[in-house]
């Protein structure tokens, strides 16, 4: 007998667990170790694959060993503004190569293998991202059936042109793309759509995900040691929802570079609401920005999945913003100095490099670790046209003039490109709070701080300052 | 003449997922003004004219009703205008390097 089940968003939300459940694959309550705590590298441990494993599944499918180019016009450029004896030699992994023209290849890579192995008949991501295109070209290529469900149009049912972009490549690969209006009530559309299909939740934020970038960390740094016969110095990561900046660093450790300095960039979009209709419209990117990279960083399981695998606070070691504005200049440099005309949210790291290869020594070498493909809509003369179209002021001056949601000032020269650091204790005592909230707890054992100094790779002074804020008795 | 949609037609359907006065408690006041509104692609699995509530098959074979919004949806996106803003960068740039005597072609690369 088939029962009919109460689908209005407080009842399928209730449940959300056990659908997530049946649709992941993976009990995630057998690694909650009471309090606050959760053995993190367990779960990671939970999808049985080593790196090499994950290579082989990703060979299967043609993802993964991407060139690693040398920037040598860009890198002079910088050189341009260095002090004698600065200027790093920057690198771009060339993640465009991937079969869906994204490291997000990678990620899909795993996932959808494992359905397959799991037996599911296909598999559903909820995504208005590149993650989408990857996860149906992998669906395609190993016969698994797959729907893609994106937030695309405002209230106006006008929607953002690298959204439509993404969607169309969706198609093309033979996934069904549901298209919704704003809103966070995107998950709840997920949630009802696996119950109705029994399919796997590809979602970007499981073992399997993270364990799929892990190679792009450990690929470059064999590519580096290659080319330079060093380490990498630096890797920079454009930052969202954390799983680039994890897995990557998590592949970086796993190749012994320990040493390497792992930087988080982001756009900074400050002031524009992420689930606001008036909003949607007005960014120019619609990811790698601050409306996902702050958050996510802020409180990892805010996500689709009981135990978020991507925790950027326990890997990043500096966290830089850059402007708008800043992206588009940088995108015409690569494509001009280089020819390499690259999607612009690829580009995101690619402009915080071009200011932090300024303080590193000439000998040093800073990674750019992806680009992504580009075409209409996502790409930088739609994305500005449209933003004109939403009354954005486009302007050429400094960029530190920019106002998110209101303009974007391309820099005049290449000096005005900056990397602005945004304090990694800030999310800290993000992490801290939430951490305690989220749990509900009344007590804090010694295990809770030892457990959200791992997470947040602060102080115990910091940590213990947090809790004392919130009045909470440590025992 | 209203155009319709004859049975095995590639079309859009639309549907309110969520009415106003539905949506999600942490959305935002603008947000909470509009409905959640989700569209879909399929074949035509009755006749129909815009506007009017139909069935449709999607690519995988999943089944979905909703109103008709389009026949033979296409692709609108496009990359966009001129920005005259935008178009003196690369030459500016390679105005420093030739200045330096470093622009790609002025010599040869270096290891």
């Amino acid at each position: 007998m088939t029962t009919v089940r109460d689908s209005s968003y407080s009842a399928v939300m209730a449940r959300r667990n056990e659908i997530l459940s049946q649709a992941l694959g993976m009990d995630y309550s057998k690694f909650e170790r009471g309090g606050l705590a959760f053995d993190y590298e367990a779960m990671m441990d939970e999808t049985g694959f080593s790196l090499d494993q994950v290579r082989t599944v990703q060979a299967e499918t043609g993802v993964g060993n991407t060139p690693l180019l040398e920037l040598r016009n860009i890198t002079e450029l910088v050189r341009s503004l260095a002090r004698p004896g600065k200027g790093a030699r920057i690198f771009v992994k060339d993640e465009a190569a991937n079969p869906s023209g994204s490291f997000k290849a990678r990620r899909a890579a795993v996932s959808v293998y494992q359905a397959k192995q799991q037996g599911y008949p296909g598999v559903i991501s909820a995504t208005s991202g590149n993650y989408g295109a990857a996860v149906a070209s992998q669906s395609c290529m190993r016969a698994l059936k797959c729907i893609i469900v994106q937030e695309l149009f405002d209230g106006r049912m006008v929607g953002q042109p690298e959204i439509m972009e993404k969607g169309r490549k969706c198609e093309a690969y033979g996934a069904e793309v549901i298209q919704l209006t704003v809103g966070p009530e995107l998950f709840y559309v997920m949630l009802l759509l696996l119950e109705e299909t029994g399919f796997f939740s590809a979602s970007l934020y499981t073992p399997y995900s993270i364990a799929g970038i892990e190679t792009l960390g450990y690929e470059l740094a064999e590519q580096v040691v290659a080319d330079c016969g060093r380490k990498p110095d630096m890797v920079v990561v454009t930052h969202a929802g954390g799983g680039n900046i994890t897995g990557t660093a998590r592949g970086l450790r796993k190749a012994g570079c320990e040493k390497t300095v792992v930087v988080g960039a982001s756009v900074d979009l400050k002031g524009l609401h992420m689930a606001s209709d008036r909003d949607f419209n007005r960014k120019s990117f619609t990811t790698g920005h601050t409306g996902f990279g702050v958050p996510f960083a802020g409180w990892p399981d805010r996500a689709d999945v009981p135990r978020n695998a991507a925790r950027p606070l326990r890997y990043m070691d500096r966290y830089v913003l850059v402007h708008q504005g800043e992206v588009f200049y940088a995108t015409e440099l690569l494509a001009r100095l280089e020819g390499l005309e690259r999607g612009p949210a690829g580009n995101i790291s690619l402009t915080a490099a071009f200011a932090l290869a300024q303080e590193m020594d000439r000998d040093e070498v800073l990674v750019v670790q992806e680009t992504e493909y580009t075409g209409a809509g996502k790409h930088s003369n739609a994305q500005l046209t449209f933003a004109r179209e939403n009354g954005i002021v486009i302007r050429r001056g400094d960029p530190a003039e920019n106002v998110p949601g209101r303009s974007i000032v391309i820099p005049e020269d290449h000096s005005q490109i900056t990397a602005r650091d945004f304090p990694l204790d800030r999310l800290r005592r993000s992490l801290v709070r939430n951490a305690v909230g989220s749990a509900g707890v009344d007590k804090i054992t010694q295990a809770d701080v030892a457990f959200l100094i791992e997470e947040t790779r602060a102080s115990r002074d910091l940590v213990i300052e947090e809790l004392k804020r919130l009045d909470l008795p440590i025992c | 003449m209203e155009p319709r949609a004859s049975i095995g037609d590639w079309v859009q359907i639309e549907r309110i997922i969520l009415r106003v006065g539905e949506r999600a408690p942490q959305v935002p006041e603008d947000t909470q003004a509009t409905p959640l509104i989700s569209r879909v692609k399929g074949f035509a699995l009755q006749e129909g004219a815009i506007g009017e509530e139909m069935v449709v098959e999607t690519v995988i074979g999943r089944r979905a009703s909703g109103r008709l919004v389009a026949i033979e949806p296409s692709y609108s996106h496009d990359f966009g205008g001129m920005i005259p803003e935008l178009l003196p960068v690369g030459g500016e740039a390679l105005q420093v390097l030739r200045d330096r005597g470093t622009a790609a072609g002025d010599k040869e690369v270096s290891q």
